[in-house]
């Protein structure tokens, strides 16, 4: 086990455990409430597997009203809730304690109503964000947020999470494609926040909501932005003789008017170990490699791709090699998409995500060698260049608790360089335990505070994912801040 | 007459702030003023501007990011990233038609209001493209929230809450946006003599197609001219040759269009975002309405002879609605018809008597505003800032 701390489990909420699990079996009947140990225990992490804590109970609502009857039994109870999705957050944001309750909304995962005019869709959030897209795939839609676990992470995660991916250089992020939620407050109401109409009047409690990392409520029903999807895509794949040469080629396509969907950024270290893995044919005498993506009818992507390898080549490119059929497109793309399961295959890694100024990007490469080079880790950088999140994998050995503390400490470092750089702790990963305690590197002691005190506005009594986002030495604080 | 307080830094907004507190004298909070017109009639003895807060503090259109202090007039901020051949790709709305102002508008009202105009159909609204702000809060604290980057999930999105929140929350003093580059050209398509249902059908049709249409509007027929229905692309000259035709050939059903070249097209779209030129009489009051494009027309035409004019934004998705000048400027009419359809109403320009006296924002459902008033009291505790300027303060 490692260095993030976990408060101290409230002895008191422990000792009424049955009494707890019995109220929670009045309201969701059957197999909602999760009892037994062996059961729970599925529960207990998250994707930051390093972390585990067995919830008191587990309680998978089918509905609405039952996740507000919950809500407002738990509250008034005063026992701390971990809201769930499907549990894959890299950062913690789904790690439970034992004296706290998980909600999970697995078990709401409907298509509630798809409408193609208006490009909407309302959905139950426990369904999962490729199974919206899959949804509306047929009609020629798509749903744009594409974080990389979009096979089973679930709509209400990446609301809570205002999770990313790979194409958000055009189609921007959750916030910027969610229209409303139905969302349970602490007092087990049922708000309706926004809708299919654009832009509510009113303060944005949306945009505050998406991204609060499960710290207000639970959103159980959300209205999406669906998209026509483009004509056609197509990638293309540039080897640069080093990081410093892709980095400013980068800058130079943006520069030139170019908004490729996509500009994938690795380096030297991960090209060796994705083309041994997936045998994509990348450019193994480059020191780094892009892959940009661009969208529209074939002739059209001709026209972009020859602008973009104009530049590319005015800046140093080596190598070009466009994808001519779908099936070189998909080898292409196979490498970077199976990059963190290929570096599991060599070895255990955390996966940074820090957001960088684009233009700092040398300069921050530089610093994130230096730093593992001390600490005398191995790392692997993965970069989504065009929007400037970038993902190092410090490599470290699970079963060595002193490499694991390297790792973590190495980790912390490049993120503190982020922000130096102008940049920030995550890009779209989140906060959640993970780097909770960092969070003094890029706000204030004023500015956390006036964020608790909106958590506050939610949450008086600190129940709601409580010990994740805030130093945990600021919690005391809490009601003074309020 | 209001005092004018007329900070240089952000320490003169604090201590603004500060004073208002101890003095428990709350403040009005503008930019320009331009937009003087919009939400609820402020009760302030001060008024306080960010106007000499001014400047562009940022440009990099490498990283298609640039910052503005707030009181920079929007022309000033828009006129320094065409410079490097970028745009706010919300396009901005202007309220000085509306009002008949010439006061400037600036790039803190832009961001308190949201004002955000034809492009948002496409490319998201003001809050969708700010990416960071500073704000002084109803505390007399600056706080930063979000940054210069545009991935960023640390800590709470105080961005999107300042953006909209009309001074409520606290006064604006720096705001970094997302920008991005000024395509090549571009083109509208118009076809005439669509009702209103087919037109907005027409308009959902393009944005439904794969072609990025950067504008889509309705202009229903009036004295002067058969109605109008627009949709424009932007890009390079090339790509809009081929997706002009497309566009045309998908939405034959609709008849044929013609074209607006560039200068046309601009000039049109220049009105469209203003909204005045299309609503008639200066005189009238103005709603903008939220709702589904899907029951736009069916709403509108609800409304019969209550609208003077009207016309549609956003694909349908935004309808703007002037009245004959009454007490509630049609809100007993108005309100409950726009519920009905699951939108909602602003209503812009009418008097300060009728915005004192009906709701100007659609007013929010209990549980909502008592969420919305908890927030608000924890960046603005004593209530100093543009008190009542959104909804009655309890």
């Amino acid at each position: 086990m490692s260095g993030i701390a976990m408060p101290e489990p409230d002895p008191r909420i422990l000792a009424r455990r049955d009494q707890i699990v019995a109220g929670l079996k009045e309201i969701v009947k059957g197999e909602g409430v999760i009892d037994s140990e062996d059961e729970r225990r599925a529960f207990e992490t998250d994707a930051l597997t390093a972390y585990r804590r067995m919830p008191l109970a587990v309680v998978l609502p089918s509905t609405t009203q039952e996740v507000a009857a919950v809500l407002k039994y738990l509250n008034r109870e005063g026992v701390p809730i971990i809201p769930r999705g499907a549990g894959t957050s890299l950062a913690g944001g789904a790690l439970p304690q034992e004296d706290a309750v998980v909600v999970g909304v697995s078990k709401m995962a409907r298509v509630l109503d798809v409408n193609l005019a208006d490009r909407t869709m309302r959905v139950e959030t426990g369904i999962t964000n490729l199974g919206v897209s899959g949804a509306i795939s047929h009609e020629g839609f798509f749903y744009a947020p594409d974080p990389s676990s979009q096979l089973a992470c679930t709509i209400a995660g990446n609301i809570a999470m205002n999770s990313g991916g790979a194409h958000c250089l055009k189609y921007g992020v959750t916030t910027n494609n969610l229209m409303g939620v139905v969302f349970v407050t602490m007092e087990g109401e049922i708000v309706e926040i926004g809708g299919d109409a654009m832009d509510a009047p009113g303060l944005d409690m949306l945009g505050l909501i998406c991204g609060s990392e499960g710290q207000f409520g639970i959103v159980t029903e959300a209205t999406l932005r669906i998209l026509p999807m483009a004509e056609g895509a197509r990638p293309i794949l540039f080897g640069f003789p080093s990081s410093e040469a892709a980095g400013a080629a980068t800058a130079a396509v943006i520069g030139a008017g170019i908004v490729p969907v996509a500009i994938e950024f690795m380096d030297k270290i991960a090209i060796d170990i994705c083309e041994d893995f997936a045998h994509a044919g990348y450019p193994m005498d480059a020191g780094a490699l892009l892959i940009v993506e661009v969208e529209g009818a074939p002739a059209e992507i001709d026209e972009q791709l020859a602008r973009i390898g104009e530049v590319a080549r005015a800046n140093g490119a080596t190598s070009a090699r466009q994808a001519t059929t779908a099936a070189e497109a998909a080898a292409i793309w196979k490498g970077r998409k199976s990059a963190f399961g290929a570096m599991g295959r060599i070895s255990d890694y955390i996966c940074m995500d820090g957001t960088i100024p684009t233009g700092r990007l040398p300069e921050i490469l530089a610093r994130i060698t230096e730093i593992c080079d001390a600490a005398e880790l191995k790392v692997a950088n993965i970069f989504h260049a065009g929007d400037g999140n970038l993902h190092p994998l410090v490599l470290y050995d699970m079963n060595d608790p002193v490499s694991l503390a390297k790792a973590e400490r190495a980790g912390e470092d490049i993120l503190i360089a982020c922000v130096e750089v102008g940049g920030c702790l995550t890009g779209e990963h989140g906060v959640g335990i993970e780097k909770r305690e960092l969070m003094t590197t890029q706000f204030t002691e004023g500015e956390l505070f006036q964020q608790m005190r909106v958590k506050s506005a939610f949450d008086p009594n600190w129940l709601m994912n409580p010990a994740k986002v805030f130093p945990l030495h600021m919690r005391g604080e809490t009601r003074k801040a309020a | 007459m209001s005092d004018l307080i007329a900070p240089t830094d952000e320490a003169g907004v604090e201590a603004a702030v500060h004073d208002a507190m101890s003095s428990k004298t709350p403040i009005a909070v503008r930019g320009g003023g331009s937009r003087a017109g919009l939400g609820r009639p402020t009760q302030a003895a001060r008024t306080l501007t960010t106007e000499r807060l001014s400047g562009v503090t940022l440009l990099e259109p490498a990283e298609l990011v640039a910052s503005a202090r707030a009181g920079t007039p929007v022309a000033a901020f828009e006129a320094e990233l065409a410079r490097a051949g970028q745009r706010l790709a919300f396009e901005p709305f202007d309220h000085r038609a509306l009002y008949g102002s010439t006061a400037e508008p600036t790039v803190g009202g832009m961001v308190a209001t949201n004002a955000s105009g034809p492009r948002r159909v496409i490319a998201g609204a003001a809050r969708d493209a700010l990416i960071g702000v500073r704000l002084v809060t109803g505390r007399g604290e600056t706080i930063r929230s979000g940054g210069r980057v545009m991935k960023n999930v640390t800590g709470y999105d105080l961005v999107k809450l300042a953006c909209g929140s009309h001074g409520t929350l606290g006064v604006i003093t720096e705001a970094t946006f997302k920008t991005l580059p000024i395509p090549e050209t571009e083109l509208s398509l118009v076809w005439e003599g669509l009702d209103e249902a087919r037109g907005v059908e027409a308009l959902c049709a393009a944005m439904g197609s794969p072609f990025e249409a950067s504008g889509a509007a309705h202009l229903p027929a009036n004295a002067d001219a058969p109605a109008r229905t627009v949709v424009r692309l932007e890009n390079f000259e090339s790509q809009l040759r081929y997706r002009s035709g497309e566009l045309e050939k998908l939405l034959k059903p609709f008849g044929a269009a013609a074209r607006l070249a560039v200068d046309a097209s601009r000039a049109l779209w220049s009105e469209i975002r203003e909204a005045a030129p299309l609503l008639g009489d200066g005189g009238r009051s103005v709603w903008r309405v939220s709702v589904a494009p899907s029951r736009a027309a069916a709403l509108a035409g609800g409304l019969g002879a209550l609208a003077a004019a009207h016309f549609y934004d956003w694909s349908g998705g935004l309808l703007w609605i002037a009245v004959e000048p009454s007490a509630d400027a049609g809100a007993a009419t108005l309100r409950p018809a726009v519920r009905e359809a699951r939108g909602h109403a602003t209503l812009v320009r009418a008097s300060d008597a009728v915005r004192a006296a009906v709701d100007v924002f659609e007013p929010e459902p209990p549980a909502l505003a008592r969420l919305s008033a908890a927030v608000t009291e924890a960046f603005d505790p004593a209530g100093v800032l543009n008190p009542g300027r959104m909804h009655v303060r309890h």
